[in-house]
């Protein structure tokens, strides 16, 4: 998509059909010959596997919606029956439920190394910032996702979420309940809701694809980016995506499948709820209530605050604050592997964020440094909130942080990608 | 062409007819396009059979004081609880204390009834369904977030903005309640 085509049509065939569709040029150009730099190490393999996550999601989930019923009456039997009666059923639903926990595991894998590498720096703001809009896209389509079964925790899940926006009642009174009766169709989450969750479940991962698709046109624009940040000099400094990045992508798609396989197959339940496999009720919720582990870094950051309006913005803030990344780190240098100050302050980041998503699991009260006892023996002390409110209080300083780090003082950037590998050497 | 859609700069002084042409068109189509986004957006309103779900008629003869019953209106939970003296008079003693959605507990209920607290069964914050009975005031603690009311009802701790809502309710009888 940039550069001079290197593709000269060897048949007969392919002279004719290129002057017409000009297919085969564009996948020589963009997946055969593509200029890559040469230092793309395994961080990088994920952009593929994540391809791959979604080509698994889609084929997953068509076949499951041949036998599934949107319909609050039937929705949960109908899941029953493809996990007993559905020849195969059991796996092809193990597969489309923890494919959604490996493609945000793949996801999360990929944002860090965008946030590690420098990857959202100019010219690459576009790239990353369609990244963005994808990442929100999955959340969209694993929460509707998660709802269909109908099980309490769907039931709850969706409750939760959709009344997420009831807090805009406290910006405009009416709004939010105006935005939450057009969510649902109705007075409560119910069989309106169920139907149209279903319609843009199904519609959302072909909407992902088609951002997917922008997101590797503002790819090739650049070129990719590489673990010194330092821009390709020469042709020196690439090698072919085919045969190098695609053995090396395939290579990692196969060690993915791996975990992968394990969960479908030996802990299929191992990141799900047993209270899903309770039909919905509308008139008691579980006791204990829970998102995916892949949004319990964003609950936390939601329950740490006592006010529904400011968690509720803090929530969406949490998400926001990734859009803006690209203008609020000013720092010159790209590669963190150049910035010793940052490089702390994100390790520190991603710790903060995964100790988050563990408040997230567990109930705001719960004590963690017990200090004294309360009149009823209860011990009182350090919790869970107040753990979640020093690491949300984190979460949002890091990107501030960037914003004061543009005159660090940086380690010696690389004249070249190949200078720092032909110096190993010597 | 190739200057702007709407007004070249030549004509801005003088529209032309072919300057009223492109605005008109320009109007016309997004004005349809606004009139035809509309159904799309309000078909997912609550339809007309969902909002025909008007009221429900209860008979509350076999709530003994101190318990709750859960009746289900417009597919929300409705409490409706049978308090205690006691439960009643720590409302009423409670009534000035310090509360985040200020509220009497005679505003709660019907006048000669204060035995009977109907309410929707439904959290403040993020809609889940709180316990019966559990939390520091004796009324009902949300176990999703941790809010806690009290046995009126009102917001008392917790991320929760509002008390938790009376429906419309009239006894019908003194067994019979029509809420809604």
């Amino acid at each position: 998509m940039s550069g001079p085509s290197s593709y000269e049509p060897k048949t007969a065939f392919e002279r004719w059909l290129d002057v017409r569709l000009p297919i085969i040029r564009m996948a020589n150009d963009t997946a055969l010959d593509f200029p890559t730099p040469k230092n793309l190490n395994y961080w990088w393999t994920f952009g593929g596997i994540l391809a791959v996550c979604l080509v698994i999601q889609i084929a997953s989930g068509v076949v499951l919606a041949m036998h599934y019923v949107p319909n609050a009456g039937l929705a949960f039997d109908s899941v029953e029956h493809i996990m007993r009666d559905v020849k195969h059923g059991w796996m092809i639903r193990f597969i489309h439920a923890n494919g959604a926990s490996m493609f945000f595991l793949a996801v999360y894998i990929h944002m860090a190394r965008g946030l590690y590498y420098g990857s959202y720096k100019a010219p690459r703001e576009v790239l990353w910032i369609l990244g963005c809009v994808i990442y929100l896209l999955m959340m969209a389509t694993a929460f509707m996702g998660y709802v269909l079964p109908w099980g309490q925790m769907s039931y709850y899940g969706a409750v939760v979420i959709t009344n997420l926006f009831s807090a805009f009642d406290g910006v405009i009174p009416g709004l939010g309940t105006y935005i939450t009766t057009l969510l649902w169709g109705g007075f409560s989450v119910d069989n309106p809701t169920l139907n149209r969750f279903f319609s843009l479940h199904y519609l959302l991962p072909f909407m992902i694809a088609g951002v997917v698709g922008l997101h590797i046109w503002a790819l090739h624009v650049p070129g990719n980016n590489n673990p010194t940040g330092v821009d390709v000099k020469s042709k020196s400094d690439t090698v072919p995506f085919h045969p190098y990045y695609t053995v090396k992508d395939g290579f990692a798609i196969v060690l993915f499948f791996i975990p992968f396989a394990w969960f479908v197959f030996f802990a299929p339940e191992a990141l799900g709820h047993a209270d899903n496999y309770v039909k919905a009720n509308p008139l008691a919720t579980p006791a204990h209530i829970v998102p995916e582990w892949y949004f319990l870094p964003f609950y936390a950051i939601l329950r740490s605050i006592p006010d529904k309006l400011m968690g509720v913005l803090a929530m969406f803030g949490a998400i926001a604050m990734l859009f803006a990344v690209p203008w609020l780190d000013r720092s010159p240098v790209r590669s963190m592997r150049y910035r010793p100050t940052a490089r702390w302050f994100f390790a520190i980041f991603i710790v903060a964020t995964i100790i988050l998503g563990w408040c997230g699991g567990q109930l705001p009260d719960d004590v963690i440094l017990p200090i004294g006892k309360s009149e009823t023996g209860a011990p009182t002390g350090f919790t869970v909130v107040w753990l979640s409110r020093i690491l949300a209080a984190y979460y949002f300083a890091y990107f501030g942080i960037l914003w004061f780090l543009k005159n660090e003082k940086t380690l010696p950037v690389p004249e070249t990608i190949s200078a720092p590998v032909l110096a190993e050497k010597v | 062409m190739g200057e702007s859609l709407n007004i070249s700069p030549d004509h801005a002084d003088d529209p032309s007819r072919r300057d009223f042409i492109h605005i008109a068109a320009i109007a016309a189509a997004g004005g349809g396009v606004v009139m035809t986004a509309w159904p799309f957006i309000d078909q997912m309103n609550p339809a007309e059979d969902t909002l025909a779900l008007a009221s429900i008629e209860f008979d509350f003869s076999k709530v003994v004081a101190g318990q709750q019953a859960v009746v289900k209106w417009r597919g929300k939970p409705v409490f409706v609880r049978h308090r205690t003296p006691a439960e009643i008079a720590k409302a009423q003693a409670d009534d000035q204390a310090d509360m985040k959605d200020p509220q009497p507990d005679s505003a709660r209920v019907k006048e000669g009834k204060s035995e009977w607290l109907v309410l929707i069964g439904v959290c403040t914050h993020l809609g889940c369904v709180p316990n019966f009975g559990a939390g520091e005031y004796g009324g009902w603690f949300c176990p999703c977030h941790g809010s806690v009311y009290d046995t009126s009802g009102r917001i008392r701790q917790g991320p929760a903005p509002l008390n938790l809502a009376v429906p419309d309710y009239e006894f019908l009888s003194d067994t019979k309640v029509k809420i809604g």
